[in-house]
């Protein structure tokens, strides 16, 4: 009898460790690869157009690449209902593949969670980050910024009616419930100018709060709050400026210097011959329109 | 057949609780039409909300099975690795206190009632930020949804233990003192298999008890069925119908496992010797 | 520990917000437990299928999907209110089917003898109610029900991580942040604010229990 229950338990175990083995979510498990066809019409490098022994040459022999973007937010890496996640990072992403002469198909991508970013890259999972990867100095020293590839900005989205707010130094001041997702930069941020905060783990959420009342103010970065704007049929607005400058970069292998001039040079070029301005226009630029300039690009360490 | 409450029934109470009964069933059916009009009244029940869900030729149901699949087989893996380690956990925890002496069975009995005293929220979302402060940085929240929930039910499952050991009949503890085994193992190889046979119906009642907190992992981004619900509802924009039906999922499975919980205990309790463990109802007072 | 000094007022507040979502929570599933409980036991079959039907939902459903069903499906009919409103009612809606098992086993507990006894001797259902049924009762529930509230006590954490907002839960994850703080302070504050809410809990529990326990 005991040995019955200790077997029993024993398969448990094994049965319950397989699962998480191979099927849990969230963090590091690889999907399906892309089936989307790619922007743009420049033409597509030879494998063997790259210095032997680069990261370069690597990707482009095997033909595959993998990035790490993220899966939940809108206009930049949203993963949806749909097989492969789409958004303005995943667009950077295949025009950074396009540049090896890998297709869409090639490309591989890992859910890139804010926290494990670093993490990623230095235990070799992935080969790129995209994921609305703000630069700082902390995330330097562990690992490669490429780009910024796009300047971002925190703001606040409001009632269209709600006058009292003008910027985040009103937040404590008006007594104001803000609302923004867990995990994310902007919510990490906004702390330091209010403690009313409520969490959820979807956008949508803070955008329904929002519409009931629950909540005064929606804060994240100001291009996904567009996104929200545009979904509520004319109910909220943006106030005031960004307040916050976010420089997004391509997270690469700490010293990998060639890969990181390789990766401005790209970007350089897309945003020479139109397929930056295709990536942004046929993702984020659906609630804002206006395209981006790339920023100046910083030199690779 | 009379009960506490109210005596055989004669000719004019049958008549009054049919009196009743009709304008029960009535009251009863008013306030399901009203639910139901006020959910028509607001588009509830049009196809474009349910038939994401229920309709396999719509365009968006095999995604949405798919990711809800993927939810699913994320709170189960969550909930066997829990319930597993907080058997292993509390049977260590329940053999302390039981075996150790008066004074060492202070520590363990303060950290007993101390984590039973915390929300299993808190438990996790201090597993969750601390431990990556201290180095153990794991990159599945999976992991730290487990090491919550067991620290949370490894107590629970510690105290059905010692009860289970205390319920057994003392003579069986004797006896294996008479032949010569130590006090550990008595507890061991006698007392607890016992205990554990008597157990199995509460143990079931505790997996429950799991599975329902594993819901708790859309606090850490841990993409178990409710976060899963969260992130499709944003492209679906059917809230209510899919928390009906994950409700659904979550009733049907739970209550399976109660009334399986049920009948083991029936079976046990003819068959065993000893108590069957009356803790259903404080088991599942917990979340 | 300076953080917890420093933000002592902000403690305090989600604590007293906690304190409400939990006053608030215990009267309310008291009473519509008690109120189930009844349907339960009553002679009118259809009271008695209601009642069977709402304890099966509550106790088998996860408690985050009651309240984001109430948080978020609700305001899709129209009928909007706080989070805090919403919260407490899911919370109380929850633990309603729990208080009702409680209560009904402490009327399962009262031998039937007893109330064969008290009708042969003539009284009224009020006075066997009152006499005879109800104290004996009483001693059955007062553990089960006391966990059960010691228990929705703990689950008030979780309606504060559903939107409500200045309770200890979100007093934590606001604070617990790149602002510096370091985390295992800020949330031992919060673990401590809601252990004095269930150890008292849990001690006067036993008083009570021990009060009123019967030698069976």
């Amino acid at each position: 009898m005991k040995l019955k229950k200790l077997s029993a338990v024993a398969a448990t175990a094994t049965l319950a460790l397989t699962l998480a083995a191979c099927g849990s979510s969230g963090g590091a498990t690889p999907t399906a690869t892309s089936s989307e066809p790619a922007a743009g019409g420049s033409s597509e490098p030879a494998a063997g157009a790259f210095e032997a022994g680069t990261t370069m040459a690597k990707l482009a022999n095997a033909g595959k690449i993998r990035v790490g973007t993220k899966f939940d937010q809108p206009g930049f890496g949203l993963k949806g209902l749909g097989d492969t996640p789409e958004g303005f990072d995943v667009e950077i992403a295949k025009i950074i593949a396009k540049g090896l002469g890998i297709g869409p198909d090639g490309i591989e991508y890992t859910e890139a969670p804010s926290k494990l970013r670093e993490q990623l890259i230095t235990d070799g999972k992935v080969d790129i980050v995209a994921a609305t990867y703000t630069i700082n100095d902390k995330r330097k020293e562990l690992i490669g910024f490429a780009g910024p590839y796009y300047e971002a900005g925190q703001d606040l989205m409001v009632k269209k009616d709600n006058d009292t707010i003008k910027g985040p130094d009103d937040l404590k001041a008006a007594g104001s419930k803000v609302c923004s997702v867990t995990g994310s930069t902007p919510a990490e941020t906004i702390k330091k100018y209010t403690d009313n905060i409520i969490l959820f783990d979807v956008y949508s959420k803070c955008a329904d709060a929002l519409r009931t009342g629950q909540v005064d103010v929606v804060t994240t970065d100001n291009v996904i709050l567009l996104g929200l704007v545009a979904d509520s049929k004319d109910a909220f607005k943006l106030v005031g400026n960004p307040f916050t400058k976010e420089p997004y970069g391509i997270g690469y292998a700490k010293g990998d210097t060639k890969f990181c001039q390789f990766i401005d040079d790209t970007l350089k070029k897309a945003s020479e011959d139109g397929d930056y301005e295709k990536a942004w226009t046929s993702t984020a630029g659906k609630f804002s329109p206006k395209v981006p300039k790339l920023p100046t690009l910083a030199p690779c360490a | 057949m009379s009960s506490v409450l109210y005596d055989e029934p004669g000719p004019r109470a049958r008549r009054v609780t049919l009196y009743a009964s009709v304008v029960a069933a009535v009251l009863v059916a008013v306030l399901l039409f009203l639910v139901y009009r006020r959910l028509d009244q607001n588009g509830q029940f049009s196809s474009a909300r349910w038939s994401p869900l229920l309709n396999p030729g719509d365009a968006d149901f095999s995604a949405v099975w798919r990711l809800l699949g993927g939810g699913i087989r994320s709170t189960l893996t969550a909930a066997v690795l829990s319930i597993v380690a907080s058997l292993v956990v509390g049977t260590v925890l329940a053999s302390l206190r039981l075996l150790a002496g008066r004074v060492s069975r202070l520590p363990v009995i303060g950290l007993i009632e101390l984590l039973r005293g915390l929300p299993v929220l808190i438990m996790i979302y201090l597993v969750s930020r601390v431990l990556p402060e201290y180095g153990l940085d794991l990159a599945n929240p999976l992991w730290y949804l487990v090491i919550g929930l067991t620290l949370y039910n490894s107590v629970v499952i510690a105290e059905i233990i010692r009860a289970g050991v205390a319920s057994l009949p003392r003579g069986q503890g004797e006896a294996a003192l008479a032949i010569g085994m130590s006090p550990s193992q008595s507890l061991r190889l006698v007392q607890l298999p016992q205990a554990f046979r008597v157990m199995l119906p509460s143990l079931i009642s505790q997996l429950v008890v799991v599975l329902k907190d594993t819901s708790l992992g859309f606090i850490i981004l841990y993409g178990e069925t409710v976060r899963t619900a969260n992130l499709i509802i944003q492209e679906t924009k059917n809230p209510i119908q899919m928390y009906l039906v994950i409700g659904a999922l979550f009733v049907l499975t739970n209550y399976a496992l109660s009334r399986f919980a049920q009948y083991v205990e029936r079976r046990l309790s003819r068959s065993s010797s000893a108590e069957v463990i009356d803790e259903p109802v404080t088991a599942m007072a917990g979340d | 520990m300076g953080v917890l000094i420093d933000n002592f007022a902000l403690y305090r507040d989600g604590f007293l917000v906690s304190l409400r979502i939990c006053l608030y929570a215990m009267v309310g599933s008291l009473l519509l437990g008690t109120l189930i409980a009844s349907f339960r036991v009553s002679p009118v079959p259809p009271l008695r299928a209601f009642g069977a039907a709402w304890v099966t939902v509550f106790r088998n459903c996860p408690l985050t999907i009651v309240l984001f069903f109430f948080a978020f499906g609700i305001p899709e009919v129209g009928i909007n209110a706080s989070f805090f409103t919403f919260g407490v009612t899911g919370l109380v809606f929850y633990t309603s089917a729990f208080v009702c098992e409680a209560v009904r086993s402490g009327i399962n507990a009262v031998p039937t003898g007893q109330a064969e006894a008290y009708r042969s001797i003539g009284l009224t259902f009020g006075q066997g109610m009152r006499f005879i049924v109800l104290p004996q009762a009483l001693r059955t529930v007062v553990p089960p029900l006391g966990s059960v509230i010691i228990a929705m006590f703990k689950n008030s954490a979780i309606v504060g991580a559903v939107g409500v907002g200045g309770d200890l839960f979100s007093v934590g994850e606001s604070l617990s942040s790149a602002q510096g703080n370091p985390v295992l302070p800020v949330l031992l504050g919060v673990a401590l604010g809601y252990l004095a809410i269930t150890l008292p809990s849990a001690a006067g529990l036993a008083v009570v229990e021990r009060r009123v326990a019967i030698a069976r």
